[in-house]
């Protein structure tokens, strides 16, 4: 069988690794997100108990390599009882892995907007949580939108691991097709094409929606 | 004069230090309605410190602000609400960098006094207009030059009604040729009878439209009157030497 | 309590036997990054037109391609046109080459924020170019180099477990290898994590104190 005969063959098993890899990703960037939010508010503006335990998730998060984090879930969970599916598992891994990272990075965000802001936000009778919500955060987002496409890269090109604890993405398929075919090179070279125009694909609608929430004087080409 | 004008603002022994710096050292001061009242002094003494005070956003280590006869530096005190009493314009002018003009005006309006948005952009659209900026309302602070800022930032705080309106050194940020329109609707606010503290250099401004000069020196009131009375007669060495210098540099009378 | 802390002390040297096999991965890895890369930021910064092109592309692929595929073409790829490397070798192979994508845009970053200002200063005081950039431009270079040079660092010692893949004892696998026949994988993958999480901190103070020890005052590294 030549190659392309095998592809066409394999065709929709490749399809369907696509397609986890995709949602894989998306889940993960966007719960992440939604995780990442309270932490890197609990970080700056926190108690002291709040700030320090999201402080202490992020430094651990960030300090250990993505695949202990995926085996001790995937590993470690069901051996305290909690059985999940190698799915579940790794986006379980992915998402608490993405919302350290997503914290970390709009951290910066936050910090670069002066205190200034924050006192004209009290100075017109904002509370504490007002201010942050409609002064702080706009404009901190936009100054984090570079490092937010960076981490959606990291992880179309991380969710490949997942392959390592038995998730049946991209990566696997492409796996399983090289062992059933040999054709390892040629298939490798196609999902390398693949991952690579997802890449630039996140590259070009990050920078789409950079133009689109523009505001005159928000430079953020300086973080890029 | 003065025989039944309305207290606004007491400050009452206000003493305040960051870390082993003294900066305010038992600061006695009666703001009455319709008072403009200019705090001049060298750098570092104090001025905006006080002035923050006034509006908690730095509270005083002792001592007691009285707005409007409420102790705001007493426990239980909504400062929220009791901040809606007192405007304040900064140095910096503070815009929120990612609204524009009229959004900066009427945003306390919507999330604060909880105002209906059709309202509130009225509302918004007279204040840039009392500051002469009605044309610029979808500009975003960027697009402004400083003065424009400035004045926006004026209109902001007062959308909010306050009963008096603070001045960080409103103009010392701005390159000279701005200075005058922010300084004239100033002038302005003053002749509709809005009660005034402003720390400023601008001498043309205070001898012109103040009512009372205050020289701060070190923490401490040194002198304080009426603008004849200080720059011709004052009785104070140090407030003569200040004055002759400051007159030098910012002098002559304001358009 | 006491059984599981006497179990991995029992467990402990196939563990740190796992350990150093990441931490030379890791430098080896960085080594060969740090040499390439250097190549690459002079050749992008000064070399002919074309092969600035080339080594775009080459940094574009490379840092846009998964690690697990560029491991997985060298280690599985080439064999199948007749080029066989050892699975050690294809791991830094693979990992220095990526790292070498990430390390020239460092230098490459660090080399243009000086500014043709210091190379005019050094020409006018009558250096040539070389010594130029031998005594004024890199030692700037190296300084400003060094924030990203410790991030890369720690980029990749946290994806050598990925060796794991292509069958390296490395410490995960040696957990591993203790958990088949132990079945106690909470302990044992905390257990390395915690070790991973040490690896990690130990290193980003080692190239703090470097950073430090190299300060110049007043010098604005980043920003």
């Amino acid at each position: 069988m030549s190659f392309f005969e095998a592809l066409v063959k394999y065709a929709p098993d490749l399809l369907r690794g696509l397609y986890l890899t995709i949602e894989l990703t998306l889940i993960s960037a966007i719960v992440g997100f939604v995780f990442a939010v309270p932490l890197v508010l609990a970080v700056i503006y926190g108690n002291k108990f709040f700030k320090n335990i999201s402080k202490a998730y992020i430094t651990v998060v960030r300090g250990t390599p993505l695949l202990v984090q995926l085996f001790f879930v995937y590993y470690g969970l069901p051996s305290i009882g909690i059985n999940v599916t190698p799915f579940t598992a790794a986006l379980i891994g992915f998402l608490l892995n993405s919302a350290a990272y997503q914290a970390e990075y709009m951290k910066g965000g936050f910090l670069s907007i002066t205190t200034e802001q924050m006192e004209a936000a009290y100075s017109i009778g904002m509370s504490k949580w007002q201010s942050i919500k409609e002064i702080i955060f706009p404009q901190a987002f936009r100054f984090s939108i570079p490092a937010l496409s960076n981490e959606m890269i990291y992880l179309i090109k991380y969710t490949s691991i997942a392959y390592i604890i038995q998730v049946e993405e991209l990566f696997a398929q492409a796996k399983y097709f090289a062992s059933d075919t040999f054709y390892h090179l040629e298939i490798f070279l196609l999902i390398g094409a693949v991952y690579l125009i997802l890449v630039y694909g996140v590259t070009w609608s990050s920078d789409w929606l950079e133009e689109k929430l523009k505001i005159p004087g928000f430079d953020v080409s300086h973080l890029k | 004069m003065s025989d039944k004008k309305e207290k606004l603002l007491q400050i009452k022994n206000v003493k305040k230090s960051f870390g082993k710096n003294t900066v305010l050292d038992g600061i006695n001061l009666d703001v009455y309605k319709g008072d403009v009242i200019v705090i001049i002094g060298p750098s570092g003494t104090g001025k905006s410190t006080l002035l923050r005070c006034i509006n908690m956003l730095n509270p005083p280590d002792k001592g007691n602000i009285l707005i409007d006869g409420t102790d705001i530096t007493g426990k239980g005190v909504d400062l929220h609400t009791e901040r809606l009493k007192v405007g304040m314009v900064f140095q910096h002018f503070a815009l929120f960098k990612h609204l524009k003009a009229i959004d900066n005006v009427a945003l306390g309006l919507i999330k604060v006094k909880k105002m209906k948005k059709k309202k509130a952009y009225e509302k918004a659209l007279r204040e840039l207009d009392r500051v002469g900026l009605a044309d610029h309302k979808e500009k975003y602070p960027a697009e402004l030059s400083g003065g424009q800022q400035q004045r926006v930032g004026i209109a902001r705080a007062l959308a909010m009604d306050p009963l008096l309106m603070l001045f960080d050194e409103p103009t010392s940020a701005l390159d000279p040729e701005l200075i005058g329109e922010v300084l004239m609707v100033m002038k302005k606010l003053a002749e509709d009878g809005m009660t005034m503290l402003c720390v400023t250099h601008e001498m043309g401004f205070a001898k012109s439209v103040s009512n009372e000069i205050v020289f701060m020196e070190e923490g401490n009131i040194v002198e304080k009157g009426e603008p004849d009375q200080m720059f011709n007669n004052p009785k104070h060495k140090r407030t003569k030497s200040f004055l002759h210098k400051i007159s030098e540099l910012y002098g002559g009378e304001e358009s | 309590m006491l059984e599981g802390i006497t179990f991995i002390i029992d467990n402990l040297p196939l563990l740190l036997k796992g350990a150093w096999v990441a931490v030379q991965i890791t430098v080896l890895s960085i080594l060969l990054g740090m040499v390439l890369g250097i190549f690459i930021a002079f050749f992008r910064l000064y070399g002919p037109k074309p092969v600035q092109k080339l080594l775009k592309f080459y940094e574009w692929v490379l840092r846009g391609l998964p690690i697990l595929v560029i491991l997985f073409l060298i280690y599985f790829g080439l064999p199948t046109v007749g080029l066989n490397i050892p699975a050690f070798i294809s791991v830094i192979l693979g990992l220095g080459l990526r790292s070498s994508a990430y390390q020239s845009q460092i230098y490459r970053g660090a080399i243009l924020s000086i500014g043709a200002e210091q190379m005019e200063a050094g020409l006018s005081i009558g250096l040539s170019r070389i010594r130029t950039l031998f005594y004024i431009i890199i030692p700037q270079a190296v300084r400003l180099s060094l924030p990203g040079f410790t991030n890369e660092f720690t980029i990749v010692l946290k994806d050598s477990p990925l060796a794991y893949a292509l069958g390296i004892a490395e410490l995960l696998k040696q957990g591993r290898n203790i958990i088949v026949t132990s079945f106690r994988p909470f302990l044992v993958y905390l257990t390395c994590a915690i070790i991973y999480f040490l690896l990690f901190h130990f290193f980003y103070y080692f190239f703090r104190k470097i950073t430090e020890k190299f300060k110049v005052p007043g010098y604005l590294i980043n920003k």
